[in-house]
């Protein structure tokens, strides 16, 4: 099924600061949407850990904040992207409680768990993209 | 810098989160409220978290370090307000902050704080059966 993109914003990550920043975008992508509270809180939550991998572990980043559209419904996608080190074993990365920083490698199972869609593409050396999509 | 305010009434301290912090905040909030504890011999500390539209695991993990914290230096954390939305999605996220005591309100949060406070001394006072 063919997706439109209806709305697109890209936001540095290289700062604590932007962070908070994404996680605002994202409320207002969901809230244009009219996400009820529960689905807003989770999108919110899911770029806030994404947005930390790609500062702890990619040295920064950028995310695009997406509102889609396809046939049948809508929903908000973001498009994570950093130039870091890459993840070597993926399916380890999204083990519960894997980590390698000070988390507690919630960051992307979680996130995996809070979207309806989720993507991950990494090649060590060269770099991280993870996509997550929450339909209204 | 930027400062969560720290309130000191009697033996406890009560801190109101009201912006989205940044983690450097949060940190900084940690460091203030350990030091508070200690300057103040507070017993009980008092978290009311009802504004934050969000809690991920950075923030979960925070209010966590300062229940453990608190509890080495002889005080009582109960951490209230949290919206229903945020319960939920901490749970999803694979939270569930255990080890953190938790109220609905303020008002509750103080009978929690006032009670483990008491069953803290007990646990202290008894004597060593021999």
């Amino acid at each position: 099924m063919a997706m439109r993109v209806l709305n697109s914003e890209s936001i540095p990550i290289s700062t604590a600061e932007d962070i908070v920043r994404v996680r605002q975008a994202v409320r207002r992508s969901a809230v244009s949407l009219g996400f009820g509270i529960v689905d807003q809180t989770k999108i919110v939550t899911a770029s806030s850990e994404l947005a930390r991998n790609a500062l702890d572990y990619g040295g920064g980043g950028t995310v695009q904040v997406e509102v889609v559209q396809n046939e049948t419904r809508s929903g908000v996608r973001l498009v994570f992207e950093d130039q870091g080190p890459g993840i070597p074993d993926i399916a380890l990365a999204l083990t519960d409680g894997y980590t390698s920083g000070n988390g507690m490698g919630l960051g992307l199972s979680g996130a995996k768990r809070l979207s309806h869609e989720f993507d991950i593409w990494s090649k060590p050396g060269s770099g991280t993209r993870v996509s997550i999509l929450r339909w209204k | 810098m930027e400062r969560i305010p720290i309130l000191k009434m009697g033996e406890y301290l009560l801190v109101t989160i009201q912006v989205d912090m940044h983690d450097r905040l949060a940190l900084t909030l940690q460091e203030d409220l350990t030091s508070q504890i200690v300057k103040s011999r507070a017993r009980g500390v008092l978290i009311d978290i009802s504004a934050l539209e969000m809690v991920d695991s950075f923030i979960g993990r925070m209010l966590g370090a300062i229940a453990s914290m608190a509890r080495l230096l002889d005080a009582q954390t109960v951490v209230v307000g949290m919206q229903p939305s945020v319960a939920i999605t901490l749970v999803e996220l694979g939270m569930s902050l255990q080890g953190i005591r938790t109220a609905l309100d303020v008002e509750k949060g103080m009978v929690a704080l006032m009670s483990s406070i008491r069953e803290a001394g007990e646990d202290g006072d008894a004597s060593p059966e021999f």
